[in-house]
């Protein structure tokens, strides 16, 4: 019964989103308030009803209900229960609906928390949103059903969920990602509203910024843990892979960086107004796109689901009409008239110019690179494989030319600035930071590394162009004691990401440059240095999991006469696939960590071991969890909560923009 | 209006394009089409001489052409069983793919080489041509020199029973490649 129950709350909720689709827009153009108000209610029923149907599945796989086929798929009466729960979203079918709650979340949270708004801009951001419900809804029934059932030949057990998804960063990840993913939809749908209002102005960019940053925060929280989990789960100690998946959600975040500065500066400068929108339809195709990519076996990759050319071709009649669409109503809605505002080369208007152009032209690079396989087989130019080399030569420069602007932005001022003022303002920190460049990397080993040397100068940079604009908020020094009110939240989110960000780039460059890595046979008793530590193989032995058999071995790490740790790698066997799966043993620190994974056994009582030693690679994910908690902080702002109408309309008459 | 406001949308149209031409095009389906079809040749450094081979190389057959990196573990499992193989006279060509070559030659040295020669496969265009998916995977190449099996994972002597040795016990086959193994 269950699994039907589920079945139906999901034909169900297909209908309320259907009807948020057309009832609210039709309401909007005959101006039909009734109609319009309905759109919230609309929303909450969807998500009832998704969540009913989520609820149903997560009961069959709690239950261990074989019956249903995903669940036989991807479940075991011997998975533990938390993996039961998240071997939910660990397949195409469970994803999808995964995919469609977060989105009626969203949803629910739009109409929620905009009583500011106009009625009629919520009924349209709404209803544009229940059209990508309908959408996805109608994949999910009609090509992807989760609660589809193998009748009658029930299977005694199930297949199990793949052991790499077994661990808890998987029960997060997916979630997060999605959040961050879907959340993108909220700006697309005020981009779309503000261009079937006519009104696009700055009111528009401030209603979008909260949600933006959200989604934003989400994506990078999200990205940043399938990094680590890569890191500590897939065994071989790398971070980054630039796996078509990968780049499928790196592309958003691109894009969302570009929208997230952009629309500062649509909302404080009225300016780029027709390019905001634009990167807000992107922001979304590119999450969509990578659904796509992902879900229709176009790209081969370690992490695509099970692929199926009919759903590929669902989904991309799907992209046609949301993509192709907004872009069409953007082409002939967009605003053409020039913008009144005027700004001079050297300002804050400027700055974040550049960044625009950077993160778009690295989301350009990334997609042209993800797709060029495609593009080379479709012609039948031969089979290609586009890897990390080509990503890492393009990427890494353009970061690095961003970089020197990002200490200048926060510091600029509007409209008019100058570089004398710049250099004043900078030059002293900027002089702290050459040296600290060309010393730290002497803390390193003793030899000169340049390209760590890059990275300190570039990120001290960074970092000292945020404790600049601290101090002179602060008012250090002025006398009168410290103006704390000035840190508003926005300040501190945005300080926080943008150092990060330069932690995340010290990782990178230092892990890259430092790593050092042995593949060694060891015994018991044998002994090796790696990184001025010493790893010791003291014992080896076999212990019982819940569902699986592992092989351990023990090692003494210590430094001189000090014992660091002791680590214990393991070589899984589960029960229920067969499948072998390497748990690294980690002693983590915020400067190194020490990694070993174990190979195989290759003679009698040697393995085949893996040692690592990876200096700072933690900053990695401290500055991605950095970044995302930064953008999450923005909208604690007072300013996003006093959006009364009144206000807003005056804002768009003050800068003359309405229409 | 402007034009340009409509190139964001001439530039998807085109990716769409690419996109439902890309659905017919099913990456994984690869394999199954290179199966009873020649070897893709190649022009490839061997990796212990580093002389340029090419698919006639691939001799004596009926042969088994194992796909390996040092950064696979499953490799290091089947390589003991590769090594019996060789022993018993089964010709084996390596496929190095995206590997490190001095990695990989010290590979050999330590564990031993059940190897006739080694692809060197750097970029992994030879596996692409193949249809690798990773490594470990292993083909069995006829005496006509076309692919007549494909087995992804690691292999074992229930595997090679199982699916594999038939190729090889056509009469005379493992005799004859064996002796053949002079004469190269």
């Amino acid at each position: 019964m269950i699994p039907e129950i589920g079945h139906l709350a999901l034909i169900i909720a297909f209908v309320f989103a259907m009807g948020l689709a057309v009832i609210p827009m039709w309401g909007a153009v005959r101006g039909n308030s009734a109609a319009l108000n309905l759109a919230p209610t609309l929303a909450m029923g969807l998500l009832v009803f998704v969540a009913i149907a989520f609820a149903m599945l997560a009961v069959s796989f709690l239950k261990d209900d074989f019956s249903v086929a995903v669940v036989a798929a991807n479940s075991n009466s011997l998975l533990p229960a938390i993996f039961k729960f998240s071997a939910l979203w660990g397949n195409h079918e469970g994803s999808l609906l995964l995919w469609v709650l977060i989105l009626s979340g969203w949803m629910a949270a739009v109409s929620w928390f905009s009583h500011g708004l106009p009625s009629v801009m919520v009924a349209r951001v709404l209803s544009v949103m229940g059209m990508i419900a309908v959408g996805f809804l109608a994949f999910s029934l009609l090509t992807s059903n989760p609660f589809e059932r193998l009748l009658p030949n029930i299977p005694l057990d199930g297949n199990d969920l793949n052991p790499l998804l077994q661990d808890p960063g998987l029960i997060i990840h997916p979630p997060l990602l999605y959040m961050g993913y879907v959340g993108l939809s909220v700006p697309f749908a005020f981009a779309i509203a503000a261009l079937l209002g006519g009104r696009l102005d700055a009111s528009w960019a401030r209603w979008s910024r909260p949600w933006t940053n959200v989604a934003w925060g989400f994506l990078s929280l999200g990205i940043m843990l399938g990094s680590w989990w890569a890191y500590y789960e897939l065994g071989w100690g790398g971070w980054w892979f630039w796996d078509p998946v990968e780049n499928a959600s790196f592309m958003p975040w691109l894009m969302g960086t570009a929208l997230v500065h952009s629309l500062a500066v649509t909302e404080k400068r009225g300016v780029f107004r027709a390019w905001t929108v634009l990167l807000a339809i992107f922001a979304f195709s590119l999450s969509l796109l990578g659904t796509f990519l992902v879900r229709s076996g176009v790209l081969t990759s370690v992490h695509a689901f099970a692929s199926d050319p009919e759903r590929g071709l669902f989904i991309l009649i799907f992209l046609a009409l949301v993509i192709g669409g907004s872009l069409l109503l953007y082409a002939v809605r967009a605003p053409t008239v020039a913008s009144r505002i005027n700004y001079t080369a050297v300002s804050r208007e400027s700055l974040l110019m550049v960044n625009n152009l950077v993160f778009t032209v690295s989301t350009i690079i990334v997609l042209l690179g993800t797709l060029f396989p495609l593009v080379m087989d479709a012609f039948s130019l031969g089979k290609y494989s586009v890897g990390p080399p080509y990503f890492n030569a393009v990427f890494v420069p353009l970061m690095a030319l961003v970089m020197p602007f990002m200490a200048i932005g926060p510091l600029s001022r509007w409209r008019e600035d100058s570089a004398a003022r710049w250099l004043h303002e900078l030059l002293v920190p900027g002089a702290v930071v050459v040296v600290f460049a060309l010393a730290v990397p002497l803390l390193f080993g003793g030899r000169f590394n340049v390209w760590i040397a890059l990275a300190v100068l570039l990120s001290g940079w960074v970092a000292i162009g945020v404790l600049k604009d601290l101090w002179r908020r602060l008012g250090v020094g002025s006398g009168y004691g410290l103006r704390w009110q000035t840190l508003t939240p926005s300040f501190l989110g945005m300080a926080t990401a943008h150092l990060g960000f330069a932690a995340v780039v010290m990782g990178a460059v230092v892990v890259t440059q430092l790593n050092e890595e042995r593949d060694l046979l060891m015994e018991v008793g044998d002994v090796e240095f790696l990184g001025g530590y010493r790893f010791e193989l003291t014992a080896l032995s076999r212990q019982a999991g819940p569902n699986y058999m592992a092989d351990q071995a023990v090692f003494e790490i210590t430094q001189g006469d000090k014992p660091i740790a002791t680590l214990i790698p393991e070589k899984r066997r589960y029960f229920a696939s067969g499948q072998m799966m390497t748990e690294a043993a980690i002693d983590g620190s915020v400067w190194r960590d020490l990694y070993i994974a174990l190979g195989e056994p290759v003679e009698e009582g040697a393995w085949a071991v893996r040692l690592q030693f990876k200096p700072m690679v933690r900053w990695l994910w401290l500055g991605g969890a950095l970044i995302g908690f930064g953008a999450l902080l923005t909208v604690a702002d007072r300013r996003y909560r006093r959006q009364s109408t009144v206000k807003s309309a005056a804002i768009a008459e003050a800068t003359g923009l309405a229409g | 209006m402007r034009v340009k406001r409509f190139i964001p949308l001439a530039a998807f149209a085109l990716l769409a394009l690419l996109l439902f031409k890309g659905l017919s095009i099913d990456p994984t389906a690869l394999p199954a089409a290179r199966l009873g079809q020649p070897f893709p040749d190649f022009s490839q450094p061997e990796l212990l001489t580093e002389e340029v081979i090419g698919a006639s190389a691939l001799q004596p057959r009926p042969a088994l052409v194992n796909v390996w990196a040092t950064w696979c573990y499953s490799c290091r499992v089947e390589h003991p069983y590769l090594l019996a193989l060789a022993t018993q006279g089964v010709p084996i060509y390596g496929l190095n793919y995206k590997d490190e070559s001095e990695k990989a030659r010290q590979w050999l040295s330590e564990l031993g080489d059940p190897y006739r020669l080694n692809i060197t496969d750097r970029d992994g265009t030879v596996g692409l041509d193949l249809g690798v998916y990773g490594a470990p995977e292993t083909y069995v190449l006829g005496p006509d020199g076309v692919i007549l099996h494909r087995h992804v994972g690691v292999l074992d002597e229930a595997v090679f029973e199982r699916d594999i040795r038939h190729f090889f016990t056509v009469p005379g086959r493992l005799a004859q490649a064996s002796t053949q193994e002079g004469g190269e």
